[in-house]
């Protein structure tokens, strides 16, 4: 008895929680698959009814604003936040002094929560409040920063403020990357003569490439599922003009008692996922077969 | 065995209960959890213990009723429906096809309801012919609220036509004052809007365009006619009002910031709760044009079984439309009774004029229901609906392009 609970004690402990992951992770995915080809409007209902939920989805103008919202917001927020990440990582990485309160003081937003960070951000970026009436109050009346009240800027400051809580903690990724190069090849490199910036760029930085891979993915299901940074700092608005499809999902579902439409946007938002997480799988996979 | 041992005991319960007489119980799912929404419901839970009832409170705060309904879908799923559920409109009827309301005919009859209640608003208390649901109060809707002092100061009198309204608003920016508090929230563009909708097409195009869809009234030159005053209003708003919450835009009308704000009379509750007095420094009227627009709350009561559960609900639904409780909670609440019966000497003369003014437009056929609270459509149509206004509103969207998307919004929705 104790020999075979011995051997098969891991698996025992494992089974919980992989029925758990089985049943509430890939079980009500199935599930919202289902409820997705339905008409269920204020309850489930498990007649199949075809892609119509889909068609609805695709001819709704708002359903268009939120993706495209979700591209120009994830590329943006990706692309500056590792940037920025990279920068702060590298600047802080000059063997500078009070580098550990620096480096605190870059990555506390990331302990802050999103509500936080858009409540502060609202009343920044409030034109009545925040930065604009500052600046016109300096003497400048004519400056003007409106963003957040421009239905065409406003997914702007979503990406700003979702860049300033994410920035320090790409830092801290890269900073861990930098730490971990051989330092031999780069005193080599030095005692070569080259330039510290080509150091850098051609030694340094290809060899984190899996630090950027990991940011990139972790930063990817930040931008996906982002829903609560809009509903403080925006609510959506003005009009819909800053709508995801977290936030598209969840009016459907709970405000608007149409469930089918809902679990649709649900279904398209986890092929996002999905089509940026499997290449990531598969190249993760066949460098470990290699 | 279980189930079977279950239907015994009900069989038992219903045998006994035709002898003894059965102890009224009833759990109740509301979202009234603020100041002066607690209170009412507080008197109504009184009414309810006193008359020997045993209330079971259950209070789902947030989200403008969405987490109660989702509290109440996972209740109704499970097979487990609260008692009462404080719903309204077009919401009951879809709950009702679901097969989950009860009937509580025998009471509305008892009580003689079809009496006291104005037609229409009895018409979303029935499904399918019979009673399901138990009317609270009315709040009118299309009111418009003006800061007294700041109309005399301009020499602005209540506008009763919108061009009347146009022309003060430009009076008003030329003295340096916002003509119109508003918040740029989505339902808040959308009480504007059928604010404005029924001023500009009158009650019969109201009823044609947003109560029966329409599609000829939806892209009528009417409706060209609604989105360019609404984009006459974008005008007369400030440029900070994205957000902006309804409590905070009746703030500016109070300090004179704002001349007028157009919103339902909840707004008289912080006009009220500020100490100002109506009639002398605010003044409420129905917005330009005739009509009426309601929003009334509502309990249905939910199917239950068992004795006890089942003379709660009769009590409840009772209570909730005796003249006693639908006076003392509307002075709570700032709304009106729904019953036409109530003496109003108590309420003051805004409630009065509402009052006045329900029971004339319910004879002229012009008492309708508000679109932007839910009370005239389901909720993905009228969403679809609010998609549009709060779209055009927030951008510089031409009142055809808002017209074409509104019809195809509308029949995409369902």
């Amino acid at each position: 008895m104790s020999e075979w609970l011995e051997n098969h004690l891991p698996k025992v402990v494992l089974a919980p929680s992989f029925i758990a992951v089985l049943i509430f992770v890939y079980g009500f995915i199935g599930w919202t698959a289902w409820v997705s080809l339905t008409r269920s409007k204020l309850l489930p209902k498990y007649e199949i009814h075809g892609f119509i939920q889909y068609e609805r989805l695709f001819d709704s103008p708002r359903w268009d604003t939120a993706i495209n919202n979700l591209y120009l917001f994830g590329a943006l927020f990706i692309v500056i936040a590792m940037v920025l990440g990279l920068l702060l990582a590298i600047l802080l990485d000059q063997k500078i002094r009070v580098e550990g309160a620096i480096r605190t003081i870059y990555l506390y937003p990331m302990a802050l929560s999103m509500i936080v960070t858009g409540t502060a951000w609202k009343w920044i970026l409030n034109p009545g409040l925040g930065i604009e009436s500052m600046v016109q109050g300096w003497g400048f009346p004519n400056f003007e920063f409106d963003w957040l009240v421009n239905p065409d800027y406003a997914i702007y400051t979503i990406v700003l403020a979702a860049i300033w809580q994410s920035s320090g903690f790409v830092m801290a990724l890269f900073l861990a990357g930098l730490r971990s190069v051989d330092g031999e090849i780069i005193k080599a490199a030095q005692v070569d003569g080259i330039p510290t910036w080509r150091i850098y760029t051609a030694i340094i930085i290809p060899s984190m490439a899996p630090i950027f891979l990991s940011a990139f993915i972790v930063l990817a299901h930040l931008a996906i599922k982002s829903f609560d940074l809009v509903i403080a700092l925006t609510g959506g608005g003005p009009g819909y003009a800053t709508d995801l499809p977290a936030t598209y999902m969840y009016a459907m579902a709970f405000s608007r008692g149409d469930i089918g439409q809902a679990a649709s946007s649900a279904m398209i938002m986890m092929l996002v996922v999905f089509a940026i997480v499997v290449p990531y799988l598969y190249s993760e996979l066949r460098a470990k077969n290699d | 065995m279980k189930r079977f041992a279950l239907a015994t005991v009900s069989t038992l319960a219903v045998a006994a209960g035709s002898s003894v007489l059965a102890e009224p119980e009833a759990e109740v799912l509301h979202w009234w959890t603020s100041g002066g929404e607690a209170k009412s419901v507080a008197v109504l839970q009184e009414e309810f213990a006193s008359n020997g009832g045993t209330w079971t409170d259950m209070p789902v705060a947030g989200g403008g009723g969405d987490a109660a309904m989702t509290a109440l879908r996972a209740r109704v799923l499970s097979g487990n429906a609260p008692t009462a559920v404080q719903l309204k409109g077009p919401a009951i009827q879809e709950w009702y096809e679901e097969g989950v309301l009860a009937d509580i005919s025998g009471v509305a009859e008892a009580e003689g309801w079809a009496e006291v209640l104005p037609a229409s608003i009895a018409g979303h208390m029935k499904c399918e012919g019979t009673w399901c649901a138990a009317p609270v109060n009315v709040h009118r809707v299309d009111w418009i609220w003006a800061n007294a002092d700041v109309l005399a100061a301009n020499g602005i009198e209540m506008p009763t036509t919108w061009d009347e309204f146009n022309a003060a608003a430009v009076k008003l920016m030329d003295a340096g004052v916002i003509p119109l508090a508003h918040g740029g929230q989505s339902w808040q563009d959308a009480t504007v809007f059928e604010a404005v909708l029924l001023g500009i097409g009158g009650p019969e195009f109201y009823q044609k365009a947003l109560v029966d869809l329409d599609p000829e009234a939806l892209t009528s030159d009417t409706m060209v006619q609604v989105f360019d005053q609404m984009r006459t209003m974008r005008g007369f708003v400030d440029e900070n009002f994205s957000g902006r919450d309804w409590n905070l835009a009746t703030a500016m009308v109070m300090n004179g910031e704002a001349a007028f704000q157009i919103m339902g009379d909840w707004a008289k509750g912080e006009f009220l709760a500020a100490g100002k007095t109506p009639g002398e420094d605010f003044l409420c009227a129905s917005t330009p044009g005739d009509g009426y627009l309601y929003n009334v709350d509502s309990f249905a009561m939910f199917s239950v079984d068992g004795d006890d559960k089942k003379a709660g609900q009769e009590l409840l639904a009772k209570l909730i439309v005796a003249p006693n409780f639908q006076k003392v909670f509307n002075l709570n609440k700032g709304s009106i009774p729904a019953r036409t019966d109530v003496a109003l000497d108590d309420f003051d003369i805004c409630a009065n004029l509402s009052a006045e003014e329900m029971g004339s437009t319910s004879a002229a056929g012009s008492l309708l229901p508000s679109y932007a609270h839910g009370m005239a459509l389901r909720g993905s149509q009228s969403g679809a609906i609010t998609d549009v206004v709060t779209a055009h509103f927030n951008s510089d969207m031409s009142s055809a392009d808002a017209v074409q998307q509104l019809a195809d919004a509308v029949a995409n929705s369902y």
